[in-house]
């Protein structure tokens, strides 16, 4: 069997002022072999796969490739030594083609008139070629910024792949696919394993794991839980073994189907915008939770961009507590009692280099204006309460928001959310990309304040999160709504309806 | 405060290269120090310093604000121009005797006359803002129209002319003294304690912050982000307002064509001397009017120590690169590196 082994590492360990991020992990990759890495935020999968692709030196172990020493002292270097990552965040230039972009730094030169110039029509032969091994046919010379991000995402692999790469590691290049998406990618990855590449895959999802991978190696905190042939792990022993306990099931819907009664909180009639949503009606109680099913491009970020005022709608009419409103801009919204935590925490979200506790503060501060300031240390007592509410992890609050994990920064963001006290939030994805205990808690914490009172648009992607939370599920396709569902409904009742809808 | 805490302290080096440039400018120039009293004035170097530096420090506040909001306004120089030639146009002023009594007569009020010239610099500044805030232009291209335009309308202000300001009351913005100190220092601190408490008795601070870093989520999480840009470059441009009347008044004249030139220069360096990154976000008042006594003090020194004129440009760029280069965390680190050598096979 060893010598099936391609990539090896043994006693890894990686300390960031003071914290064991990585502490002696052994690990290794076979030939033809996809390899799952799972672990909550934080255990320490970002740091073991910065290590192996030359990001960060390691501080003790080493690590050989192919059964040599190596030493890789930047991703070029590691890049050139056969070993290729997608990032998380697609890390390519929006303004650049894509032909550009697989070929960054790496454009085929031609002699022609005395001179190396760059050769336009290989490269575009080229990068064509690499996207058919992907199934995909698109026009190379296109800005990058033109596609979506899952054929950015495609593209980043195409990237990947055109360096004769040994080990191909995919850090989460899932979270912003849709199914098919998501199959076309595996049918990818199939191939390249039949082909002999070893493949890392780290990903969150459970499901999407269990459907490609080979082998499973568990973090937790820094350190080594396992390694496990996929057959060995069923999902509730995954969940124990990355969580080190047993988790308790959310808190289901059936505790609270009495709560939402009375008349609408909010209603939206034949309410769209023109290219971005077809008219939709959509109402909210207090104390609802709606959720938003359907696949990605199906109009749910739409409409919550639309409901809040960072869009404008164009056609419908919308009423909040009775009263008929219009939104230009977030501020009207939550004036009116909204607030909304967006899709995109890094780029919509966070505030990145102001702390923990300006970042919960500044929702309210915006409502209450620039005179009504909120001084330091009242913005200390309200951070202070949510932080301990909501368990958000910090090593103090005064610490830049951006050196928190994802789960934390979304918590802050949730928090900055119910320090203005809404009646109705918006939550777009606010589950993607963190680990389960906080997605668990975060969850639960949804649902409790619901249960006082608030309403909640609730959009994932994630369909099981979604019919177990939701009293109503708006079934979304095509930009349009097809349906409603009852909340206590079956994720196939819904891939049922967005089906049909055809 | 703690020694670490001295050491880590964002405005440590703007300081001590301030600290540094006096003590040179005390070895070169004995009479460095010297503080003399007349007429109820305080007259000496450092004092010279502190009058010239004021209409850079003032510009430097407003640009601060901008550069804090992700922008750049290469404008001000232009808006100097433009400032001194409204208040110059519009004092102009003659001697008139009457019955033997020399009186100083302007044309229009001179209230009236500094409140145009501002007006008239808010409303270049509005320009940029909405150029900048509601068009989306990109904040350099949008300030280098003004920049352009503002030395040319200048001059059709002007009519290609110095003019000569002949009101004596106007030349105490720019020479006058106050509690033995020149007035104009007392204008700068004023905007200087003005801003201040508006930074940190208010959001204002905290909102200009977040839209610097990331405008998205600022607009996201309810701030009004073009208004709030629309009136930082308006402020920017009365900063700019206010220097230009300095100047002028100092000068006594306005010049379409050179009041203010190349004054934007200086400011984008006094900012970024005073630790304020051009990425936006964070920024430091304080740092920005060090910055902006560190370009006067300079610039005293090079005169006083007699550098030749041809190459005063020269090395005033060169102490410029030096101390740029010192205030970067990763330079100081690489030298450090440089000069202590690690063991060899030490401690892993």
């Amino acid at each position: 069997m060893s010598s099936d082994v391609v990539l090896e590492a043994r006693g890894l360990t990686r300390r960031f002022t003071g914290v064991l991020a990585l502490s002696g992990v052994d690990f290794r990759l076979l030939k033809g072999e996809v390899h799952a890495l799972m672990g909550q935020n934080g255990a320490g999968k970002s740091t073991l796969i910065k290590v192996l692709t030359g990001v960060y030196p390691a501080d003790a172990g080493e690590l050989t490739l192919n059964g040599e020493a190596i030493h890789p002292g930047s991703p070029a270097a590691a890049q050139r030594l056969g070993i290729s990552t997608v990032y998380q965040e697609v890390n390519l230039c929006p303004n650049l083609s894509v032909a550009e972009n697989i070929f960054a730094g790496r454009y085929p030169r031609k002699r022609a008139a005395g001179l190396w110039r760059i050769d336009w029509s290989r490269m575009q032969v080229d990068a064509r070629a690499l996207l058919a091994r992907l199934n995909l046919d698109i026009d190379v010379t296109r800005l990058l910024a033109s596609y979506p991000v899952a054929v950015q995402q495609m593209v980043a692999i195409a990237r990947a792949l055109s360096v004769e790469a040994k080990v191909l590691i995919l850090d989460e290049p899932t979270s912003s696919l849709d199914e098919q998406e998501v199959e076309r990618l595996f049918t990818v990855l199939r191939q390249l394993r039949g082909e002999g590449m070893a493949i890392l895959f780290v990903t969150h999802f459970f499901e999407q794991m269990y459907a490609i991978s080979d082998r499973i190696t568990v973090l937790r905190n820094g350190e080594l839980v396992g390694e496990y042939l996929k057959a060995e792990l069923p999902p509730a022993a995954l969940i124990t073994a990355m969580v080190g306990r047993e988790l308790s099931a959310a808190a289901g819907r059936n505790e609270h189907a009495n709560a939402a009664t009375g008349p609408a909180l909010l209603e939206a009639r034949g309410f769209g915008r023109r290219g971005q949503l077809n008219p939709v009606d959509v109402s909210l109680r207090r104390g609802e939770v709606v959720g938003v099913g359907g696949l990605l491009g199906s109009g749910r970020t739409e409409l919550a961009r639309l409901l809040f005022g960072l869009d404008r709608s164009d056609s419908g009419e919308l009423h909040v507590a009775g009263e008929r409103v219009r939104f230009d801009n977030p501020a009207q919204a939550i004036r009116h009692g909204l607030g909304m935590c967006p899709e995109e925490r890094k780029f919509d979200g966070i505030v990145a280099e102001l702390s923990v506790r300006e970042n919960i503060a500044l929702a309210l501060q915006a409502r209450l204006g620039i005179w009504k300031y909120l001084s330091p240390t009242r913005q200390k007592e309200i951070a202070d309460r949510f932080v301990k509410a909501l368990g958000i992890k910090t090593a103090d609050i005064d610490t830049p928001i951006a050196l928190l994990s994802g789960g934390n920064q979304q918590k802050v963001v949730l928090a900055r959310w119910l320090a203005t006290e809404p009646r109705l939030l918006i939550l777009d994805e606010p589950t993607r990309g963190i680990d389960v205990a906080a997605k668990q808690e975060i969850m639960n914490e949804i649902l409790s304040l619901a249960r006082g009172g608030l309403a909640v648009l609730f959009i994932s992607s994630e369909m099981d999160e979604v019919v177990r939370v939701s009293d109503r599920i708006v079934v979304m396709r095509d930009r349009s709504k097809v349906g409603e569902l009852p909340g206590n409904s079956s994720e196939q009742a819904v891939y049922h309806l967005i089906a049909a809808g055809t | 405060m703690t020694m670490q805490a001295l050491m880590r302290h964002r405005l440590l080096w703007p300081f001590a290269t301030l600290v540094l440039l006096l003590a040179v400018n005390a070895v070169f120039n004995p009479g460095f120090w010297q503080l003399q009293w007349r007429d109820g004035h305080l007259y000496g170097s450092v004092i010279d310093i502190l009058n010239r530096a004021a209409p850079l420090a003032l510009v430097a506040l407003g640009m601060t604000l901008v550069i804090a909001t992700r922008g750049i306004d290469i404008s001000v120089g232009a808006v100097v121009a433009i400032a001194a030639a409204v208040a110059a146009l519009m004092i102009g002023g003659e001697l008139v005797v009457k019955g033997g009594v020399q009186t100083h007569v302007s044309r229009f009020p001179m209230s009236v006359a500094i409140l145009a010239a501002l007006l008239v610099a808010a409303g270049c500044g509005l320009w940029n803002g909405l150029l900048v805030a509601k068009v989306g232009m990109q904040p350099i291209i949008a300030t280098l129209i003004l920049m352009v335009a503002g030395r040319g309308i200048a001059q059709l202000l002007t009519g290609g002319q110095i003019i000569t300001v002949y009101y004596a009351p106007f030349f105490f913005l720019g020479n006058g003294f106050l509690l033995g100190l020149p007035f104009a220092v007392f204008i700068a601190a004023a905007v200087w304690v003005v801003l201040h408490l508006l930074m940190t008795r208010t959001a204002l601070g905290l909102f200009i912050q977040a839209i610097g870093i990331n405008p998205a989520a600022a607009r996201l999480a309810g701030l009004h982000e073009r208004l709030i840009t629309i009136c930082v470059y308006t402020f920017c441009g009365l900063a700019a307002g206010v220097a230009g009347l300095v100047i002028s008044s100092n000068v006594k004249s306005a010049d379409g064509n050179n009041a203010g030139m190349l004054m934007e220069l200086d400011a984008i360096l006094a900012v970024t001397l005073g630790g304020t990154a051009l990425t936006g976000g964070r920024f430091s008042l304080a740092g920005s009017v060090l910055g902006a006594l560190i370009i006067q003090t300079l610039t005293s020194t090079i005169y006083s120590i007699g550098v030749p004129p041809e190459i005063n440009m020269v090395v005033k760029a060169a102490v410029v690169f030096v101390v740029m280069l010192m205030q970067s965390a990763e330079f100081r680190a690489a030298v450090r590196g440089w000069v202590v050598r690690p063991a060899a096979g030490g401690a892993r």
